[in-house]
């Protein structure tokens, strides 16, 4: 066993494959973030326009698979259509990436502006109307009052769509990005006969990525929540 | 919806309803510009013209294509569903076992197939199949799928139990130990009824998560509705039109089980809060302002 195991990491690059994983995550996950607070803050506005077209961001794309929407992104717009991302002439592998991001960030702002909502949600009204009270202005109301408590309300929820982004970097093998999935399958069909080690390294490591993550968020949220 | 109180916006005054209609006009503007943005990327490269759509009118398109693809994304989903369900349950009352073993077991198991992606335990039941037992044929790639799903969503469902069978009154398990039930027992008739039924809504959810991650099972040639339909978009040269369709089909079909989560959940509650519990406020209401009878605080009369 121990024999295989060095067999394959010698001859296949796993830490490239995760590498490339966290190279997705960190950039989707960029994405997801900006895309998706402007999404909740449409959600939570006063007008009702911007309030529809938010709730019609999350129904929409929270119910299509994210593969239909990496596959839109990268068969339907670079390939078919011939649409790219940056400079022209990037390799295509570069492209696949780029495009792999955008529908990783466009899927997972949908969850992310659900959970800066929830955490906009766990703030009793009473907070608001006692800041009024006291006769802060809207501007600090929200900066002094809601916000802090929104956020830090909100860091649990988060820290879950940061763990399934990184273990949905997983779709983008579908369109042939090298992350730690699409090596799987490569190394199962070279050699089927490990395939208990193969699966177990690559298991370790998303369980190596995503433990940290859900105990870091976990303590987070502990040590900043709001007592109430 | 114009009604709903938020904890962040005063109820506008006439100057501010003003501003939000100048606001309104300009956001709604913007967005269109978006929409049109898209739509023109789109039309630019010839995807809105007829030969493009004509296909989906076409019932062969849909009777050996679409159709069939649908079919299989069901069947995987509900049987990964099911198996689901039923190996949550048994995880869950691992969990919440007495014997320490069983605990840890069960537990680690939860929490390995929680933090492995979907797609590694799929590729991993395919090749294992395949490899390892040496099965082949049509539904070589189905196993793999519900394989997969059900490693994952049955780990998911585990944890529901567990939160559910948690929040559950500490009487209901004191009665039940109470009249000489087993802790097994207890579990099993009194605790988890309840705890399921609670956990409905959230079950349902899942049947959406199981939906398109049923999807993934194209990288593992199942023919399940966006593979299939990829063969269609091939043979006709209408890759978009054809994508669009299929969000759509797979969107109307969550929206509608989303609906019903959220109905059963509204359900569950109306039960819950019951009759006996007088209304919350009643205390706030002071006796010259409490609509009288019925709805005054007992005290006040």
């Amino acid at each position: 066993m121990l024999q295989g195991l060095s067999e394959l990491l010698s001859e296949y690059d796993v830490l490239a494959a995760f590498w490339m994983t966290i190279k997705l995550t960190v950039a989707a996950a960029v994405g997801a973030l900006l895309l998706g607070t402007i999404v909740a803050i449409m959600r939570v506005s006063p007008v009702g326009v911007f309030r529809s077209a938010g709730t019609a961001y999350v129904t929409l794309v929270r119910n299509t698979p994210l593969t239909l929407i990496v596959f839109f992104c990268a068969f339907g717009f670079y390939i078919t259509l011939q649409y790219r991302i940056g400079p022209q002439n990037s390799p295509i592998d570069v492209q696949n990436f780029r495009w792999g991001v955008l529908g990783l960030a466009i899927y997972h702002a949908a969850f992310v502006a659900e959970a800066l909502r929830s955490g906009i949600n766990t703030v009793p009204k009473g907070q608001a109307e006692a800041a009024r009270a006291i006769g802060l202005d809207f501007g600090s109301t929200l900066s002094n009052v809601v916000l802090p408590q929104a956020f830090r309300g909100a860091i649990a929820p988060l820290g879950n769509v940061l763990i399934a982004l990184t273990k949905n970097t997983t779709v983008v093998a579908t369109i042939g990005v090298a992350e730690a999935s699409y090596l799987m399958k490569g190394m199962i069909e070279f050699r089927p006969d490990l395939i208990y080690i193969i699966f177990g390294i690559m298991a370790a490591g998303f369980v190596i990525l995503t433990l940290p993550l859900g105990v870091l968020f976990t303590t987070l949220s502990r040590r900043l929540a709001v007592k109430r | 919806m114009s009604a709903e109180a938020s904890v962040l916006f005063d109820a506008p005054g006439p100057k501010a309803r003003a501003r939000h209609r100048i606001v309104a006009i300009v956001g709604g503007l913007v967005i269109l510009a978006l929409l049109y943005l898209l739509v023109r990327a789109l039309a630019t490269k010839g995807q809105f013209t007829g030969d493009k759509w004509a296909p989906f009118l076409d019932p062969v398109t849909w009777t050996s294509y679409l159709l069939p693809g649908l079919q299989a994304t069901l069947v995987a989903a509900f049987f990964s569903i099911i198996l689901a369900i039923i190996g949550g349950i048994l995880l869950g009352m691992g969990r919440l076992s007495q014997l320490r073993p069983v605990r840890v077991a069960c537990g680690a198991f939860v929490e390995f197939f929680r933090a492995v992606p979907v797609l590694m335990m799929m590729l991993f039941a395919y090749y294992l199949f395949l490899f390892g037992f040496q099965i082949s044929g049509e539904a070589l790639p189905l196993y793999g799928v519900v394989a997969g799903l059900t490693f994952y969503n049955s780990s998911v469902i585990a944890e529901l139990i567990r939160s559910g069978v948690g929040s559950l009154p500490k009487g209901q398990r004191e009665a039940g130990l109470a009249i000489g039930l087993t802790s097994f027992a207890t579990l099993r008739l009194v605790l988890l009824p309840q705890a399921i039924t609670l956990m409905l809504p959230s079950i349902v959810s899942q049947l959406v998560v199981v939906l398109k991650d049923s999807a993934l099972g194209f990288l593992i040639l199942y023919p399940e509705l966006v593979r299939s339909g990829q063969t269609l978009a091939s043979l006709q040269g209408n890759l978009i039109p054809t994508f669009i369709v299929i969000a759509a089909i797979f969107i109307i079909i969550n929206y509608l089980l989303t609906r019903l989560a959220n109905y059963l959940e509204r359900r569950l509650q109306a039960r819950k809060r019951g009759p006996k519990q007088p209304p919350l406020d009643t205390t706030m209401i002071s006796p010259s302002l409490a609509p009288g009878g019925a709805l005054a605080a007992p005290g006040q009369t």
